[in-house]
């Protein structure tokens, strides 16, 4: 602190910075990129461990038998569900209460703000079915939830099986401590959503249900299985849920637990664990699951139904059976018997699960990276630098003349002025964009609007300066540009906080356009540039580097579209389960570009 | 006189000393009475509700000068606790589980989950507050529970639910103290002093079916003691004090498959009975087959040719009698073993139940909705709803609304005590009509308190505790009840005194909720002090000092020879170096 309480020793360093500020700038971002990168490299990262002692060294045994008659259960699940063609509610009621359930059902209706054409459905109406288990000398304070979704066609009826038969083997057993809520929602995430809504009467999206009558306190865990065939070669687990929360840490630890007990295969974003961290595809492996888990936290989006309990702080999670081409198989015994062990350790919780991390990053399924070792990265990324080279720039006072006080008063008011327009300008356009009550009512339309309001903000310098008195001064673009960085700045740094993964990419692509844009710079070129880093395109990018990732390539044509059915479900999920990430980018983000547009065609 | 408390009771020096003049030595004729009673009910949902009950009455009077000291069928612990304390009634109940209401219909005695405790006491004692407190430490030790952790933060004064059961016309609440401990585990401990009251112990007569490791393999266990004077004949001219020891369990029927089901005091219990309490004066089991009047729901074996009627929560039920003091019940193999085979079943619902829970996500507030469902199908009642709610949960009593069917129902008396942080709870008492055929809904927001770090209990993540509402009620019955209290009838039907003929009394608790309260990360302090400590060090005095002095390039004061040179220039009129 000396070196900067020394007047001479500070305006040394201060002209050191403003001189280099070009290669540091350069220098950090690399380092930001670089780390991250490293993040991926097994041995700067962590082993997964078990925190939760209650859940660590109790021992418990598996004993599920019932494998067989839960695919015979599933089967006749999917016979009534053809035969009513949707929900088989009475049979599930009738099939839960013979297990000896108390069995409630929750009717739910929501009208879509434009049909999903993903999955073709405007009016949504359904009714869940769920049945609790009571715990014996149990004060009804806790529960624990496993939930299968009804999806239309032959899917997912072995999952709905192995819920029915695990609810007869439990209730046959005597330690349970907490109740067990087995639900079947129907319509996946909008059932989902309304039940939980339901659960804790809240109304966040203006869904209609009917009110609940049963209930079991206030729920630990929950789990959401996924499954489609009688055999299964692996399992993987979804952790990503709304918004980019994730549950807690110990959640997976448990899951990766009993695979190993167990001996299943076990997988993360589809990934298989591999030994060979040292070779280069072992690395450029555990890379690709990473960026998979930050491409898919980057969404937003619940990639499961448990993304919607984690809103109410119920650590949940989404076990999903796949069938490859393996010779290994799993049968439904095994996965109940995992799923058993499972229940029997969240039911000794003795609290919630709080012990491990809840921001992580996970390489594999074994290593993590704690949010001590990844925030870093966006903490290089940032550009604080290069905003401190534009402030020490403006406070350099102007060569001075006789009636300096007038002069400098002259020089600031068409600043603020010209700052505040295009900040109140770009909003505005932002606002536009993020308005959800669009007058159309087709997928396409409405997508098409967004974007075209979206690029209709380009000719954003053009009204900007229509209004504005007097030329841009050197000086007025260096205010806007500093307010600008320290906007992104702030905007990033937020983001990242709550769901690193955006905050990342939109880092990634954000911070070069901020550091470089500047009114000298070649016109043509530099519009190019920027329009190729805006959000719009990095979401495109984003959508073909998430099917390379997934070794699904597309062409251009199906990526385009794939793009626009993602701006459409951006939107949706905005409405219905309250994801935040379109109004983040309409509303903040795509303003803050705008800015650096405006910059760029400063006059 | 000095109380001094052991794990096996209390012990008061002043009785040792007092000479025994209050033993009437003439006339040795017992003036108490001791009844034991088991009630077994099969319940709708299958399974299956046995009910103790355990009546001791003795004709004295506690509160004379001199003491009491000759005690013969009542427990000598609490006969003192009764005089040192000047209890007029006293309730306490552990139960462990929730009673199913709708799936059982209504217990013969409610109680909440955990431990419950009401005393009235006599309007002699001045200081109630302090009394309560000795009070319930010496509870504490007599039934080996935490009840010590009842203080002023938990206890309340209801103003209108709790009225004495016994004799005697108290309205002034202030002697009433209430108090639940939701968390309170209810184990073996706690069954171990509570059969020790009982005359006979667990050796004869009834009690010898309560073996801890059955009665603690069920859905539901609750165990109560109940003090209070009562009337010794329909005049009332001489009273007596009576004690109700009472256990209540629900067995858990549920068997895989739809096979055979049968049930029987052996394998309820493990044991058979062999002998009534000697000291009893009546032994009884009733066995309710009023659902079952032609034998086509169960069968019971043996067969038994007596059978009683009485009036039990606004219905008139058939049972049938065992009297244990009868030689014949126990046949030839000189043991009962009652056995129970099931046919069908069917489901019936409860006219008044109730329900609650948090709504709400996040940390910082919530709305406690409760509702209560009156199934009547024509006729609407009142019912009185108390609700204490911890200090740490700060209710927005403004946001408090009372809906039926959707629309308001203003209630007729609302009696609100707000809390005091620290100090005590929030108490909040209101009567509400219930439409008929109705759920009346009532919510009222709250904001969690953040409270201060030594005030978190050791495992801050589970939660913390509210205790049930109690909703209290004179429900319209079917039948016309009998108040003719004196009669002879069954235990577990004349509990709750009954002043009208059309309806009964009946007390709902909701569960309990568990709450999460914002909490700190407590493994972080280590590193937060470590960091914080480090950061205003460093960090914070300079960067403080840097931007708050004004920094100028200080002119090195010009040496001896230049200052006098530039006298010399001035001198000169030239400008000065």
């Amino acid at each position: 602190m000396g070196l900067l309480s020394d007047p001479n020793r500070r305006r040394a360093l201060i002209s050191l910075l403003t001189r280099l500020n070009a290669p540091i700038c350069v220098v950090c971002y690399m380092a930001g990129v670089a780390w991250f990168m490293g993040l991926a490299f097994e041995p700067f990262t962590l082993r997964t461990y078990m925190s939760e002692n209650a859940m660590g060294s109790t021992m418990v045994e598996e004993r599920f038998p019932a494998g067989e008659r839960a695919l015979a259960t599933g089967r006749e699940f999917s016979a009534h569900k053809k035969k009513v063609g949707g929900m088989p509610v009475d049979w599930l009621v009738k099939t839960m209460q013979a297990r000896g359930l108390e069995v409630f059902t929750q009717r739910f209706s929501r009208t879509l703000p434009f049909p999903d054409e993903n999955k073709e459905r405007y009016l949504v109406k359904g009714t869940n079915v769920y049945g609790i288990l009571r715990a014996p000398r149990a004060p009804r304070t806790e529960a624990l939830v496993l939930s299968a979704p009804c999806t239309p066609g032959d899917n997912n009826n072995q999952a709905v099986g192995l819920l029915l038969g695990l609810a007869q083997y439990f209730r046959n057993q005597v330690y349970w401590a907490k109740d067990i809520i087995f639900l079947v929602n129907e319509h996946d995430l909008i059932g989902m959503q309304a039940w939980l809504e339901g659960y804790h009467h809240t109304n966040t999206t203006g869904m209609d249900w009917s009110p609940l009558q049963g209930r079991g306190g206030s729920i630990q865990a929950a789990l959401s299985l996924e499954l489609s065939s009688d055999v299964i070669t692996s399992l993987d687990l979804v952790l990503e849920g709304l918004n980019g929360q994730l549950p807690n840490l110990d959640l997976a630890n448990l899951f990766y637990a009993f695979c190993q007990k167990i001996g299943v295969l076990c997988t993360i974003q589809g990934k298989l664990q591999r030994n060979d961290w040292d070779s280069v595809s072992g690395y450029s492996h555990s890379v690709q699951t990473m960026m998979l888990m930050v491409m898919k936290q980057a969404s937003g989006r619940p990639w499961g139904d448990h993304g919607l309990f984690l809103r109410y702080h119920i650590e949940a999670a989404t076990i999903k059976g796949i069938n490859s081409f393996r010779q290994y198989k799993s049968d439904t015994t095994t996965i109940g018997r995992l799923l058993e062990g499972m229940y029997r350790k969240l039911n000794n919780l003795l609290e919630r699960l709080h012990q491990s991390y809840f921001f992580y990053l996970m390489p594999s399924l074994s290593h993590f990276v704690s949010i001590g070792y990844y925030m870093p990265v966006i903490d290089y990324i940032l550009l604080l630098i290069c905003a401190l080279d534009l402030w020490v720039q403006l406070a350099t006072p102007p060569p001075r003349t006789e009636d300096g006080v007038a002069d400098t008063e002259q020089m600031s008011s068409p600043g603020v002025l010209s700052v505040l327009t295009p900040l109140v300008i770009s909003h505005l356009t932002g606002v536009e964009v993020a308005v959800e009550h669009f007058p159309v009512s087709e997928t396409e339309a409405v997508v098409l609007t967004a974007i075209a309001i979206y690029t209709a903000g380009l000719a954003l310098p053009h009204n900007t300066h229509r209004l504005l008195s007097g030329e841009g001064t050197e000086q007025g673009w260096k205010v806007l540009k500093l307010v600008a960085v320290l906007y992104l700045a702030v905007l990033l740094g937020c983001t990242a906080l709550i769901n690193f993964s955006l905050g990342f990419i939109l880092a990634l692509t954000l911070v070069p356009v901020a550091a470089f844009v500047t009114p000298h710079v070649p016109k043509i070129l530099s519009a190019f540039i920027l329009v190729i880093l805006s959000p719009a395109c990095t979401l495109l990018f984003s959508v073909f580097f998430f099917q390379e990732l997934q070794e699904m390539p597309v062409s251009f044509i199906d990526g385009w579209m794939l793009f626009l059915s993602v701006i459409s479900q951006g939107i949706l999920d905005h409405s219905l389960y309250g994801s935040l990430v379109y109004p983040l980018i309409a509303l903040l983000v795509y303003p803050c570009w705008l800015l650096f547009w405006n910059i760029l065609f400063w006059k | 006189m000095k109380v001094h408390i052991s794990a096996t009771g209390i012990h008061m020096e002043a009785d040792t000393s007092t000479p025994e003049t209050a033993v009437p030595s003439s006339v040795p004729q017992p003036k108490d009475d001791f009844q034991e009673e088991l009630v077994i009910r099969p319940l709708h949902s299958g399974d299956i509700y046995a009910s103790f009950q355990f009546r001791t009455l003795w004709e004295t009077d506690f509160m004379r000068g001199n003491k009491v000291s000759h005690y013969r069928l009542f427990p000598k612990s609490l006969g003192q606790v009764i005089s040192k304390f000047s209890v007029r009634e006293l309730h306490i109940s552990f139960t462990q589980g929730y009673w199913r209401t709708m799936q059982w219909g209504q217990p013969f005695l409610p109680s909440p989950p955990g431990a419950e405790l009401w005393v009235w006491f006599q309007d002699s004692v001045t200081d109630v507050d302090g009394t309560w407190k000795e009070l319930t430490n010496v509870l504490s030790g007599i039934f080996c529970a935490s009840l010590n952790f009842i203080d002023s933060t938990n206890t309340v004064q209801p103003s209108a639910s709790f009225k004495p059961l016994g004799i005697g016309n108290v309205t002034d609440h202030s002697f009433l103290r209430y108090a639940t401990l939701p968390r309170e585990i209810v184990c073996t401990e706690n069954l171990t002093p509570w059969k020790k009251l009982l005359p006979c112990g667990s050796k004869a007569g009834l009690a010898v079916l309560l073996k801890s490791e059955k009665l603690f393999h069920s859905s539901f266990h609750s165990q109560a003691v109940h003090i209070r004077p009562v009337c010794q004949d329909w005049q009332c001219k001489t009273t007596s004090w009576e004690l109700r020891q009472t256990l209540n369990v629900v067995f858990d029927l549920h068997t895989p498959g739809q096979g055979k089901r049968e049930w029987s005091l052996f394998k309820m219990f493990s044991r058979t009975l062999t002998e009534a309490c000697p000291l009893a004066s009546s032994s009884k089991i009733y066995i309710d087959i009023t659902d079952n009047p032609q034998g086509e729901q169960f069968e019971v074996s043996p067969a038994t040719p007596l059978l009683s009627q009485a009036m039990v929560l606004g219905d008139r039920r058939t049972f049938s009698v065992y009297d244990l003091t009868q030689q014949i019940t126990f046949g030839t193999v000189r043991s009962l073993n009652l056995l129970i085979r099931w046919k069908s079943r069917d489901m019936l619902r409860p006219l008044l139940h109730g329900e609650r829970y948090v709504a709400g996500y996040g940390l910082q507030t919530g709305e406690i909705h409760t509702l209560m469902y009156n199934n009547h199908p024509y006729r609407s009642f009142p019912v009185l709803l108390l609700d204490s709610v911890p200090w740490y949960l700060r209710l927005y009593i403004h946001t408090l609304t009372v809906a039926s069917k959707g629309k308001d129902n203003k209630p007729s008396y609302i009696h609100y005590q707000p809390s005091k942080d620290r100090v005590r709870p929030h108490l909040l008492e209101m009567l509400v009509q219930l439409p008929p055929n109705s759920v009346t809904e009532v919510t009222v927001q709250f904001e969690r308190a953040l409270l201060k770090w030594t005030e978190y209990t050791p495992d801050p993540n589970h939660g913390f505790y509210v205790g049930s509402s109690v909703i209290s009620s004179l429900v319209p019955s079917i039948v016309a009840m009998d108040t003719n209290s004196t009669r002879e009838q069954p235990l577990f039907s004349s509990f709750f005194p009954c002043k009208e003929e059309s309806s009964y009394f009946v007390r709902v608790y909701t569960e309990p909720l568990l709450v999460n309260l914002p909490t700190p990360d407590f493994s972080m302090p280590y590193n937060v002090i470590c960091l914080t400590c480090t950061v205003v060090a460093v960090g914070y005095g300079s960067l403080y000092n840097l931007l708050t002095r004004s920094f100028q390039i200080d002119e090195p004061s010009p040496g001896l020879a230049k200052r006098i040179a530039n006298i010399i220039r001035k001198m000169r009129g030239v400008p000065p170096l």
